[in-house]
């Protein structure tokens, strides 16, 4: 690699990233690189530090060192909704919806237009907003649930409903954490299809656990172990990693 | 199909309605002037309990020192009727005239720098909302920025409104201490004290009462809205949905200080005094108290409690003083436990439907179709 050729090569570049909570370093020195439309799935046994790499890159936890470049523009030191603005969104790994809102007011808040206090008062319901959400709902199977309170959902629909909140922010970084856990075969099915559809023309960071879901989606597959990379490659060379085998595959 | 293009849902209107004609019309036909006083008095703590439906019932920012607004917005008003109140005339036996007379006793001898632009009825009109909008700008600022919330912001609160209390108490030459501002008289030489100007400054109340409602409501039905209520149930998705949730906690805490400094002042017009005591820990948890009587989630509900609850204050402490303070906590617990929506849920869930289900009957037998669940549905005509 280059020096200087490669932020215009990766749409995200992690480098050297550290983070230690009270001495415990749960990210340790991690480096890799996402390229545009790239599908990349992190997978790792509980307590690798999966979930906490997101937290990184979206700018809910923040890094003890290191760099997170997007786009050429350094994370580390942006606040979350400026992380978001940026192009970066992200999924939770427990559906968090708002489920005192309907289905319309959940995805209209995510649209991404009137974030400012000033703007929100004056935000107008408009065709645009209108015709946005209904294309929304319909890709993430909620179009005759528009006027649903989100709380009456079952949970693989909220699932979706966060996923689509994503979608309408329309982020170059699409970062989901387990969306098909908890899932039921006909709603995880559903969701490969979903998740299909929707990474065209954007980077994907997907953290999972199903490795049958992992082999269909992923283009490059990273596994985590202690807060550092084991392996990382295609699917099918990480499979067959021995030092994978051992501490994750092999169970 | 999902448009609100109402400003009222039906039972909203309803509410609107109800609250209308008691305060335009029943009330002022059936009180004296001493009772409707009261009410004016109760109306008030209306316009603190209407902040807290928005600050905490939607926003989920329980402040346990309204007082604090609610004191800056009296105060200012008072500053202004107490400067009128004590003209040269009024205060030749001073040692020093044309100064308060709290000032005079405590050996101040001219009118404090701070005090001179309250002589002017435009300055005190906009500092009224300006200074407890200031105030809670530069608190929420402080608190909201650096993600403190919950509890530790209730307790801080709690903190400013104890502080300002000791700090008006102990500065008695320049706040007139804890007997507060009292003998205020005239508003640009009109006199507050008789009973048609007490009758007027009440309808002067209740319309601002329902300029505040419309400005509550407008807020309401805005995204900012639903975004406070987001905000109340999933803090991180509205941040990670690309808003600064500390500026939308900011603002709902500024609009709560507004409100209430807007009560404090009709307070100083309509009772005729303003004191330390509506500023501290114990008027700014009653303020709560009343809002969740009411039920923190409805605007009509929260007024309606603040109304009642100040209406059995004074029945009952009338006979029962020492009592008084036991109700008031256990309302407050049956709240709590039995029923968290207070009034208006018991409302919504026991006499709503029945409504409902009336309207419904009739509307079926005249032909009158469409779905009666107002929710945001388009409106049948």
């Amino acid at each position: 690699m280059l020096i200087g050729h490669q932020p215009k090569d990766f749409l995200l570049a992690v480098s050297g990233l550290t983070v230690s909570f009270d001495g415990f370093k749960a990210v340790k020195d991690l480096s890799f690189y996402v390229e545009e439309n790239e599908i990349r799935v992190i997978i790792g046994p509980n307590g690798a530090g999966k979930t906490t790499v997101l937290d990184l890159i979206c700018g809910k936890t923040r890094a003890t060192s290191g760099s997170i470049q997007f786009r050429g523009k350094e994370l580390t030191k942006m606040r979350e909704n400026e992380i978001v603005q940026t192009g970066v969104g992200r999924k939770f790994q427990t559906p968090s919806v708002f489920e005192d809102l309907t289905v319309f007011e959940n995805l209209e808040i995510s649209f991404p237009r009137g974030r400012t206090v000033f703007g929100s008062l004056t935000f107008q319901r408009d065709q645009l907003v209108k015709d946005r959400v209904e294309e929304v709902a319909e890709m993430i199977f909620l179009k005759d649930k528009l006027n649903t309170y989100a709380d009456e959902l079952s949970h693989g629909q909220k699932q979706w409903l966060e996923i689509g909140m994503l979608l309408i922010q329309d982020p170059d970084l699409l970062m989901l954490d387990e969306p098909v856990a908890g899932m039921s075969v006909s709603e995880r099915a559903k969701t490969a299809e979903l998740l299909n559809r929707i990474i065209k023309n954007r980077s994907v960071l997907v953290i999972e656990h199903d490795m049958k879901f992992v082999e269909d989606i992923a283009h490059k597959v990273t596994v985590l172990h202690q807060g550092q990379i084991l392996s990382e490659g295609t699917m099918e060379k990480v499979q067959n990693d021995p030092k994978v085998i051992e501490v994750y595959l092999g169970h | 199909m999902i448009i609100n293009s109402r400003f009222f849902n039906r039972s909203e209107l309803m509410g609107f309605i109800a609250l209308a004609a008691v305060l335009f019309v029943i009330l002022p036909l059936t009180l004296d002037v001493f009772r409707l006083n009261l009410v004016a008095k109760y109306l008030t703590y209306a316009f603190v309990a209407l902040g807290l439906v928005l600050c905490w019932g939607y926003g989920g920012i329980l402040s346990l020192g309204q007082g604090v607004f609610f004191g800056l917005g009296g105060y200012c008003m008072a500053m202004f009727l107490k400067l009128e109140a004590s003209s040269v005339e009024n205060t030749k036996i001073q040692s020093t005239p044309g100064i308060p007379d709290f000032m005079d006793w405590n050996q101040i001898t001219s009118l404090p720098l701070f005090w001179q632009p309250f002589h002017s009825l435009t300055f005190t009109i906009l500092a009224i909302i300006l200074v407890p909008g200031i105030f809670a700008l530069i608190i929420g600022t402080a608190m909201f920025k650096r993600r403190v919330g919950g509890t530790y912001f209730a307790i801080i609160t709690q903190a400013v409104a104890a502080i300002l209390t000791i700090l008006i108490v102990g500065q008695q030459g320049y706040t007139g201490g804890i007997n507060g501002m009292t003998d205020l008289r005239t508003l640009k030489g009109w006199d507050i004290r008789p009973d048609h100007a007490k009758i007027i400054l009440y309808f002067v109340e209740v319309v601002l009462l329902f300029v505040c409602i419309g400005i509550a409501q407008f807020i309401r039905l805005t995204k900012l809205g639903r975004i406070l209520v987001a905000m109340r149930e999933q803090e991180d998705r509205v941040r990670f949905s690309g808003y600064s949730v500390a500026n939308f906690k900011i603002f709902a805490f500024c609009m709560a200080a507004v409100f209430a400094a807007i009560g404090g002042a009709m307070f100083a017009l309509n009772v005729g005094f303003m004191s330390p005591s509506f500023v501290g820990i114990v008027p700014s948890i009653e303020m709560v108290i009343y809002t969740a009587v009411g039920g923190r989630m409805s605007i009509f509900g929260a007024i309606w409690g603040a109304i009642l609850v100040n209406f059995a204050k004074t029945s009952l402490s009338e006979s029962f003083p020492q009592l008084w303070l036991f109700g008031l906590g256990a309302l407050f617990i049956a709240v709590v436990l039995a029923f968290p929506n207070g009034l208006s849920g018991l409302w919504a869930d026991y006499v709503q439907p029945r409504i409902d289900r009336l309207f419904a009957s009739r509307k079926s037998k005249s032909d009158w179709s469409g779905n009666s669940v107002a929710d945001g549905a388009a409106p049948a005509e």
